[in-house]
C-alpha cells in the first residue's frame, strides 16, 4: 500500500550486512587477488599487476593433476548417478508395498556426514597389514587378488572416489526423479496403454519427455556439484591429497590457501577462478543442449 | 460517532505507458454520515468505493482532503492508531487461529491504559460472539467453518474492540442467495443493536436499498446520490442512478419534449409545464405501467411471466433503449394474448424525464 | 470356446511376466537398499567389536557374538570427542537461530513492504544464488584471519549464516499469504514486527521448520570452512575432529574406537532424519541441493 522505504531497509539490513560482508565483497576481492603477483599475506603487499597467478596455476602439476581428477570423477559419476537414479526410480515408481521404505532408506545417506560415513568406506576397503578388509574378501570369492583401494594404485583410488561418490549423491537425484515420476499424470499412461503402447515405448516416448526438464536440472546440478567435489577425497584419502594423487581443484584451492602448502590466496584465487569458468562454460553448454532438447 | 469527508481525494499514478495522466479513484468527495447510521455504498465496480472504504480505514492515505471521526482528524492516523472495524469481502481471517483467537487478536494489540488481561479479553470476545451468534464454535479454526460461520466470526472480530466505525467491504458476496437475505438482516440487527456508526460497500444495489440508512451512489471516483434508500429511488438526480437503482431497471426510452407534450415516438404519454422543446431520455419504473386498452403506449407483446402476486409484462417497443420492457402490473389484471399488442398508460410520478446531453434530470411535474 | 482359452492363456501369461518383472524391481531395489544400509550397519558393528578381537580378523566377521561398549568409553576420553560434539552443537544452533533472524526479517521486507528498488535488490539477491562459495571463501578466510577471529565461534558464525536460498524460499511463501490478512491486522491495531511474528511466522511454520532443518544439516556436516578458520582442537566440529581421528587418531590406528566416534556424530542426524523424515524429503525435494 504506503510506501515505507526506511522501515523496510531496517529489516533488510541485517541480510545486507551479512551479504555484502561474505559474499558481495569476497566476490569482487577473489579477482583482484588473483591478479596481485606475489601477493603476501603476512604484509599484505604485492609487487604487481597481471596474469602471472594464472600462469603458476596452470603450470602446477600438483594442478593439472586435481584438474585431471576431477574430470574423470565428473565424467564417470554424473552419467553413472543419473542412471543409477532413474533406474531405481523407476522402479520404486512401480511398486505399491515398501515404497515408502525404501524411499527413506534410500535418502538416508544425505542427512549423514560425509566425512564419517567416507570413513567406514574407508575401512571396507583398506587393506592393512592384518587383513585385506571386506571389499577384497569378496573380490576373492571371485578369485580376484587383494587391491589396496586407498593407498594402492590410481585406477583403485579413483574407483573407490566414484563410488563414493556416486552413493552420496545418490539420494538427492532420487528423490528428485521419484517425485517427478510420481508426478506425471496417470491418464498419459492410461491412454497409451488402451492405444496399445509397450512398456518400453511407454518409458521412452512418454515418462521420459515428461521428466526431462528435472532430468536437466539434475544432471546440471550433478556437473556442479561433482567439479566441486572435496568432501569426499578428504573423506577416503586424509587431508594431504596431492600426495595421494587425489586432489580435486577445490582440494587445491584449499591448500594453497591453508594447510601444508598454503599461504598463497592468489594463487588460491586464480585456481577458484579457473574452476568458476570451467563450471560456468560447462553449465551453458548443458543449457543450451537442454533447450534443445527439453520440449517443454 | 459522526464521519465527515471533506473534499477527499485520492489519485493513483497511471499504470498505462501511453496515458501518463493519474487515475483518479476518489474526486472530491464531500458528505457526513451522521452518528449511528448504517450507510451503503453504491456503485459499480470501478466506482471508487473499495478506495473510499479504504481510506476511511487508513489502509490508504488521501492525496487531499480530510477525514473526520466526530471531531477528531484522522486523515492522517494510520489504519493501526485508527480504531476502525474492518470485515473484508473474503474475512480474512487468520488460519492458524482459532475462532476465539480470531476474535481476540485485536484486542491483544491494545496498548496503555486500554491493555486488557486474559480473561477481560475472553469475556469480551465472548460477548462478541454471541452478538453474532457464533459462541458455540469458540475453539474451531477458520477452515472448519461454513462461509456465513466465517462471515460472522469476521463481524465479531470487527467489533470485538467497539470500533469507532465499522466498515464492510462486499460483506454479503461470498454468500449463497439464502445466507445473503439472511445475513443483511443480521447485519442491520447488529447495528441496531450495537448503534456503530457502520458503511458498508457493495454493487448490488438491492442489498444497499434493503438495509441501508442512507445510500452513496457513486459512479467512476464521483459521487452521484445521497439519500435515503425510497428517496433515491423515487427521485434519481440523473439518468445512471435512475438506471441503477431497480430491479427489473428502469426502462429507458427515446422520447421528446414539444409543446409541452411528452412523446415516445409519435405518442404522447402525458404533458409538462415549462419545460422547453428538446429530445429526452423518458425512463419509466416497471411499476409505472397501467393496462389500458386506451393507454397512449402501444407495444408488442413478447410474453407474461405469472409470479403469483404480480406479473412481469414482457414486451418491445421501437424506441426503447433497453432490449425489452419489463412491466410489473397486479396479477389482478387479465393479459389478452391474442392481438400481439399490449396498450399502457403511465403513473405520472413513476416516470423520469433525462436532458439527452448531460444525462441530468429534468424536473418537472408530468400530468 | 477355443477363443476362451486364448484369453485365458493371455491373461495367466501376463499374469506371470507381471510377477517376474516385480519380482526382479524387488530383488534390486532390495540390493540398493542393502548397499546403502550396510556402511551403517558396519558402522555399527565395528564399534562394538572389541579392538583386540577386531584386529585379529583376518577375515572380516559379518558379526559379533560379544558387543563391548569400551570403544565409546575410549572415543570419549582417549580423544575430546564430547567437546567437538559440544562445539557442534554450538554452532549449529546459534548459526541457525540467526540465519532463522536474518532471513525471516529479509523475506517480510521482500514479500509485505513496498520501498524504492525492491525489485533491484531482490534481483541482486538472486543473482548471488549463483555464486558458489569456493569463490568467496578465500576471502572470507583472509578476512577472519586479519580480523583476528580464527579459532572463534563468531569466526566459524558469520560467514556461515548467510542463505540467500532460504530467503527466497521463505520469500516465495510469504507472498501466497493474502493481503486482507496483512490489511485486517493493520486495522485491528497489528505493528509490521507483531504481524511478522504473530501472523506470518505461525502460517508459515512448514517452510520454517523445513529451513531449520536444511540448515542444521548442513552445519553438522559442515568441513571446510572450520577446517579452514580452526586449528586449535578446542573449536573443532565434529568432522574435523573425525579428520583429526583419522590422522592422530588414538595413538594407534583403533579402528573400533574411531567407529564409535563415526557412530555418534552420526545419531543425532539420523535421529532427527528418523523423526522428520516426511519433512525433511519434502523439504530437499522443494530446494535442497547437494552432489
Amino acid at each position: 500500500m504506503e510506501k515505507n522505504n526506511w522501515k523496510a531497509w531496517l529489516y533488510l539490513l541485517p541480510a545486507i550486512l551479512f551479504l555484502g560482508a561474505f559474499m558481495v565483497y569476497p566476490l569482487i576481492d577473489v579477482f583482484i587477488y588473483s591478479f596481485e603477483e606475489a601477493y603476501n599475506s603476512a604484509s599484505q603487499t604485492f609487487t604487481g599487476v597481471g596474469l602471472y597467478n594464472y600462469q603458476y596455476v596452470l603450470r602446477d602439476p600438483y594442478f593439472l593433476q586435481a584438474v585431471k581428477n576431477t574430470f574423470i570423477l565428473v565424467v564417470i559419476t554424473v552419467p553413472l548417478s543419473t542412471g543409477l537414479a532413474l533406474l531405481i526410480s523407476v522402479g520404486l515408481n512401480s511398486i505399491k508395498k515398501l515404497k515408502e521404505l525404501f524411499q527413506t532408506v534410500y535418502f538416508l545417506p544425505y542427512v549423514t556426514n560425509t566425512l564419517a560415513v567416507g570413513l567406514v568406506f574407508m575401512i571396507l576397503f583398506k587393506t592393512t597389514p592384518y587383513t585385506d578388509g571386506l571389499v577384497n574378501l569378496m573380490l576373492s570369492w571371485f578369485g580376484a587378488g587383494p587391491v589396496d583401494f586407498i593407498d594402492g594404485p590410481y585406477w583403485a583410488k579413483m574407483f573407490v572416489l566414484c563410488f563414493y561418490t556416486v552413493w552420496v549423491v545418490l539420494p538427492f537425484k532420487i528423490l528428485i526423479l521419484t517425485s517427478a515420476l510420481a508426478s506425471v499424470k496417470q491418464d498419459y499412461y492410461n491412454a497409451a496403454k488402451v492405444d496399445g503402447a509397450s512398456r518400453w515405448t511407454i518409458f521412452t516416448k512418454i515418462t521420459l519427455p515428461m521428466i526431462s526438464p528435472t532430468l536437466f536440472y539434475l544432471i546440471i546440478t550433478g556437473f556442479i556439484g561433482a567439479f566441486k567435489a572435496y568432501n569426499d577425497a578428504v573423506a577416503l584419502f586424509g587431508t594431504n591429497l596431492n600426495t595421494a594423487e587425489m586432489n580435486t581443484i577445490v582440494g587445491y584451492v584449499y591448500d594453497m590457501l591453508y594447510g601444508n602448502s598454503g599461504g598463497y590466496p592468489s594463487y588460491a584465487s586464480a585456481a577458484a577462478i579457473i574452476l568458476f569458468a570451467i563450471v560456468l562454460t560447462i553449465t551453458c553448454i548443458n543449457l543450451l543442449i537442454s533447450k534443445k532438447h527439453v520440449h517443454y | 460517532m459522526k464521519v465527515v469527508l471533506q473534499n477527499l481525494t485520492k489519485k493513483f499514478p497511471s499504470r498505462d505507458k501511453k496515458d501518463r495522466r493519474d487515475v483518479v479513484a476518489v474526486s472530491d468527495f464531500t458528505f457526513e454520515i451522521p452518528d449511528g447510521k448504517l450507510i451503503g455504498l453504491l456503485g459499480p465496480s470501478g466506482c471508487g468505493k473499495s478506495t473510499t472504504l479504504n481510506l476511511l480505514s487508513g489502509l490508504q492515505t488521501p492525496t487531499s482532503g480530510k477525514i473526520f471521526f466526530g471531531d477528531d482528524d484522522v486523515t492522517n492516523l494510520p489504519a493501526e492508531n485508527r480504531g476502525v472495524g474492518l470485515v473484508f469481502q473474503n474475512y480474512a481471517l487468520y488460519p492458524h487461529l482459532t475462532v476465539q483467537q480470531n476474535i481476540m487478536f485485536p484486542l491483544q494489540n491494545l496498548k496503555g491504559e486500554a491493555k486488557l488481561t486474559k480473561a477481560q479479553m475472553e469475556e469480551k470476545a465472548l460477548e462478541a460472539a454471541k452478538l453474532v451468534q457464533i459462541d458455540g464454535l469458540m475453539s474451531r479454526k477458520p477452515s472448519e467453518l461454513s462461509g456465513g460461520q466465517q462471515q460472522r466470526v469476521a463481524i465479531a472480530r470487527a467489533l470485538v474492540k467497539m470500533p469507532r466505525v465499522l466498515l464492510l467491504d462486499e460483506p454479503l458476496s461470498n454468500l449463497d442467495a439464502r445466507l445473503r437475505l439472511q445475513t443483511r438482516e443480521e447485519i442491520r440487527r447488529i447495528q441496531r443493536e450495537t448503534q456503530i456508526t457502520t458503511i458498508f460497500v457493495t454493487h448490488d444495489q438491492e442489498e444497499a436499498m434493503s438495509i441501508s440508512d442512507l445510500i452513496v451512489v457513486m459512479k467512476e471516483g464521483v459521487i452521484h446520490q445521497i439519500g435515503k434508500p425510497q428517496d433515491v429511488y423515487d427521485s434519481p438526480v440523473n439518468l445512471f442512478v435512475a438506471t441503477f437503482l431497480g430491479t427489473p431497471p428502469i426502462n429507458v426510452f427515446h422520447g421528446k419534449v414539444e409543446g409541452g407534450k411528452v412523446y415516445i415516438g409519435s405518442e404522447a404519454i402525458g404533458s409538462v409545464s415549462g419545460v422547453e422543446d428538446q429530445p429526452v431520455h423518458v425512463a419509466i419504473r416497471p411499476e409505472g405501467f397501467v393496462l389500458d386498452e386506451k393507454g397512449p403506449l402501444t407495444c408488442d407483446l413478447d410474453e407474461v411471466e405469472v409470479m403469483g402476486r404480480d406479473i412481469t409484462v414482457v414486451s418491445k417497443h421501437p424506441d426503447s433503449q433497453n432490449v425489452e420492457i419489463r412491466s410489473i402490473i397486479s396479477a389482478d389484471n387479465k393479459v389478452d394474448l391474442s392481438t400481439g399488442k399490449v396498450h399502457f398508460s403511465v403513473k405520472n410520478h413513476k416516470v423520469f424525464l433525462f436532458r439527452k446531453d448531460t444525462e441530468e434530470r429534468i424536473y418537472t411535474d408530468l400530468v | 470356446m477355443a477363443k476362451q482359452v486364448d484369453y485365458e492363456r493371455i491373461e495367466r501369461s501376463a499374469k506371470t511376466r507381471n510377477t517376474v518383472r516385480n519380482t526382479i524391481v524387488y530383488i534390486l531395489l532390495t540390493f540398493w537398499a542393502v548397499m546403502v544400509l550396510f556402511p551403517f550397519y558396519w558402522m555399527v558393528l565395528t564399534s562394538v567389536k572389541d579392538y583386540g578381537s577386531y584386529n585379529a580378523e583376518r577375515i572380516p566377521a559379518l558379526f559379533t557374538l560379544h558387543p563391548t561398549f569400551e570403544n565409546y568409553a575410549e572415543a570419549f576420553t582417549a580423544v575430546p570427542l564430547a567437546q567437538y560434539f559440544g562445539n557442534t552443537v554450538i554452532f549449529t544452533l546459534v548459526t541457525t537461530a540467526v540465519m532463522l533472524i536474518v532471513t525471516i526479517l529479509a523475506a517480510f521486507a521482500f514479500s509485505r513492504l513496498n520501498f524504492k528498488g525492491k525489485d533491484l535488490v531482490f534481483t541482486l539477491f538472486l543473482a548471488l544464488m549463483m555464486i558458489p562459495n569456493e569463490l568467496v571463501i578465500i576471502t572470507n578466510f583472509v578476512t577472519i584471519t586479519d580480523l583476528d577471529l580464527r579459532n572463534t565461534f563468531t569466526g566459524l558464525i558469520l560467514p556461515s549464516v548467510t542463505s540467500v536460498f532460504y530467503i527466497y524460499l521463505l520469500k516465495e511463501n510469504f507472498a501466497q499469504i493474502p493481503d486482507e490478512l496483512y490489511y485486517a491486522a493493520k486495522v485491528d491495531g497489528c505493528s509490521d514486527l507483531k504481524y511478522l511474528l504473530k501472523v506470518m511466522v505461525p502460517i508459515c511454520k512448514p517452510t520454517i521448520v523445513t529451513v531449520t532443518i536444511l540448515k542444521v544439516i548442513e552445519c553438522w556436516n559442515s568441513y571446510v570452512w572450520p577446517r579452514l578458520i580452526t586449528d586449535d582442537q578446542a573449536y573443532f566440529l565434529v568432522s574435523n575432529g573425525i579428520q583429526e581421528i583419522r590422522e592422530n587418531g588414538f595413538g594407534r590406528e583403533n579402528i573400533p574406537a574411531m567407529m564409535a566416534a563415526v557412530v555418534v556424530i552420526s545419531v543425532p542426524l539420523i535421529i532427527l532424519f528418523l523423526i522428520f523424515h516426511k519433512k525433511i524429503m519434502e523439504g530437499v525435494s522443494r530446494g535442497g541441493t547437494k552432489g
